[in-house]
């Protein structure tokens, strides 16, 4: 089990992004540290505490940061200053090889558009978390039939990713990092390019999955809904910073400011989608 | 009229230069070229030693392989047989050997350099410019110093060739790897991926469809310098061309070109398939 702390993290994007954070930490905001230096703020003085067990939501609009605040929980992007604490060690300080091994045995990830691999079939792309490790075809053969029928695609195993529709290609995005068999699965806006039947068919699927397995879950979603029906903590980004952490009441209940309060108004306007 | 007094000349220090290579470096030059010329030497063998009908077969096995089709593999039969009956069976195969050469060259160097582009920025900026010039420079002025140094023959024809040849397997190599979906590739670092393995697993095998249209252009580029590598000593269809014009014989010239020409098309077909048959399917789905 892990517990992940994000300390004090800021992302600069541009070239002169030591003035820039300068400015970022200072407490100018976003649009006038664009003017001064050019460079653009990803996340703000970001800190967040990531309970083990759980699914933790971040939502957030489009270039709220939350992509790339969930990349730094694998450092597929590297923060411009701040600590990613894993279990109660600096990721930022791990060596090439290191991470690697990191990455392979304790974090793994399912990306808004699929990125399965269209050469290889749908067991070979979820098997890859354990071949890169090393482990044999024939071992690891039983691994990934095992979560292909985990995810309902029992059958499917030998097909192409372009002969799957794009929830069945969710689904082996999905295998593909449980099969990793890590405590942490990083989900980027996941179930965003499904349609809505599909969406909520994963949803219920990945809490249960949650239920069972009891994984650590970092999911991003830009859907408010989305966020308050299976998480149980929400972190609210805007321009990179966070706005209010809790659980779905008291996001609810409690909005931090107008913005949150926007977003909650605006879904009691519909009606119930679920229970 | 410009004056004569700003004039700066480069010719005298690279004519010395060269002077100097070939005398003191000689030796390293004669290493290499005997390398090239016992590896061309031996292609050709096989292909000249084989029986005609050997290696029309393993043609169309080829062709059958690229691209599962009956008429392109009975086509490229029957053009293959035509240039047998035009009385230039020998001659394409010479051909044919310098062209495989330069190929195989060509992609030893060709598809790593692509790689190096396609990684690093450096080796980007200064290798594209490059590449314009190799593309750009009329090939005689590579020539000359390419004959005093391996001397005249298969040698110098071969290695003009693929100076001239390997350009757009180097940009399409690049262009393929980085082509490949960047959330694939992020996708496999994610899980663990080593620099090599995303490599040879994941964007060498994306880029193929890529690499195989440079590797296409590489082969028309390379056969497109035959007359002018017979203008050094290199037998073959050139050759033949080249006689044809030097003796206003417009029947041996022609029918020689014809032979480039059917040349050309089997390779250009064979090749393509190959490029098409590995994208596993172009539809998006």
């Amino acid at each position: 089990m892990a517990d992940i702390e994000i300390r004090n993290v800021y992302k600069i994007f541009g070239q002169d992004a030591k003035a820039a954070l300068a400015m970022a930490k200072d407490g100018l905001d976003k649009s006038e540290i664009l003017a001064r230096s050019g460079c653009s703020v990803g996340l703000n003085d970001v800190s967040l505490t990531i309970g083990a067990g759980k699914i933790f939501v971040i939502m957030g609009l489009s270039g709220s940061g939350k992509s790339t605040l969930v990349r730094h929980i694998n450092r597929l992007i590297e923060p411009t200053s701040g600590q990613v604490v894993f279990d109660g060690s600096n990721i930022l300080e791990l060596d090439a090889k290191a991470l690697r091994t990191f990455r392979m045995h304790r974090v793994s990830m399912v990306f808004q558009s699929f990125a399965l691999m269209p050469h290889r079939t749908v067991l070979q792309n979820v098997v890859y978390g354990q071949r890169v490790r090393g482990l044999s075809k024939a071992d690891s053969r039983d691994i990934g039939m095992k979560w292909i029928e985990t995810v309902g695609l029992s059958g499917y195993d030998a097909k192409f990713p372009h002969q799957l529709s794009g929830g069945m290609k969710q689904r082996v995005g999905l295998a593909r990092a449980l099969a990793a068999d890590t405590d942490v699965i990083l989900m980027d806006e996941a179930f965003s390019a499904l349609d809505p039947l599909i969406r909520a068919d994963m949803q219920d699927q990945l809490l249960q999955l949650q239920q069972n397995l009891s994984k650590t879950i970092v999911f991003i979603t830009h859907d408010l809904d989305e966020a308050l029906r299976i998480g149980s903590e929400n972190a609210i980004l805007k321009d990179g910073q966070v706005v209010q952490v809790g659980t779905p009441d008291d996001i609810l209940d409690k909005p931090a400011n107008d913005y949150v309060a926007r977003f909650v108004q605006r879904r009691q306007g519909r009606p119930e989608a679920h229970d | 009229m410009f004056p004569d007094s700003l004039n700066l000349s480069i010719r005298a220090p690279v004519n010395e230069f060269i002077q100097t290579l070939v005398s003191s470096y000689g030796w390293v030059f004669k290493a290499i070229s005997a390398v090239i010329l016992k590896a061309v030497l031996f292609i050709e063998w096989i292909l000249r030693g084989l029986p005609w009908w050997v290696v029309i077969l393993a043609f169309m096995a080829l062709a059958w392989q690229s691209s599962k089709r009956w008429t392109l593999t009975v086509a490229v039969g029957a053009l293959l047989f035509f240039v047998g009956v035009l009385g230039l069976w020998d001659l394409t195969m010479q051909t044919l050997a310098l062209m495989l050469m330069a190929t195989l060259v060509s992609v030893a160097i060709g598809v790593p350099m692509g790689i190096l582009v396609a990684k690093s920025r450096l080796v980007r900026n200064i290798t594209l410019p490059v590449l314009d010039v190799m593309q750009t420079m009329p090939s005689f002025v590579y020539l000359i110093p390419a004959l005093m140094l391996f001397g005249l023959g298969k040698v110098p024809a071969i290695l003009a060739t693929i100076i001239y040849a390997v350009p757009p397997l180097i940009r399409l190599t690049d262009l393929g790897i980085r082509q490949v979906d960047h959330e694939v590739v992020e996708a496999a670092t994610a899980f663990g991926g080593s620099p090599n393995q995303i490599l040879f697993g994941v964007e060498l095998p994306l880029a193929t469809p890529t690499i195989m249209a440079g590797l296409n252009q590489t082969i028309m580029m390379a056969l497109s310098m035959v007359v002018v590598a017979s203008m050094i000593g290199a037998r073959g269809l050139g050759e033949q061309v080249l006689n044809g014009i030097q003796t206003l014989d417009v029947g041996k010239g022609l029918e020689a070109g014809i032979g480039i020409v059917i040349l050309a098309i089997v390779l250009d077909r064979i090749t393509q398939g190959f490029g098409k048959s590995r994208t596993e399917d172009p539809r998006n789905g």
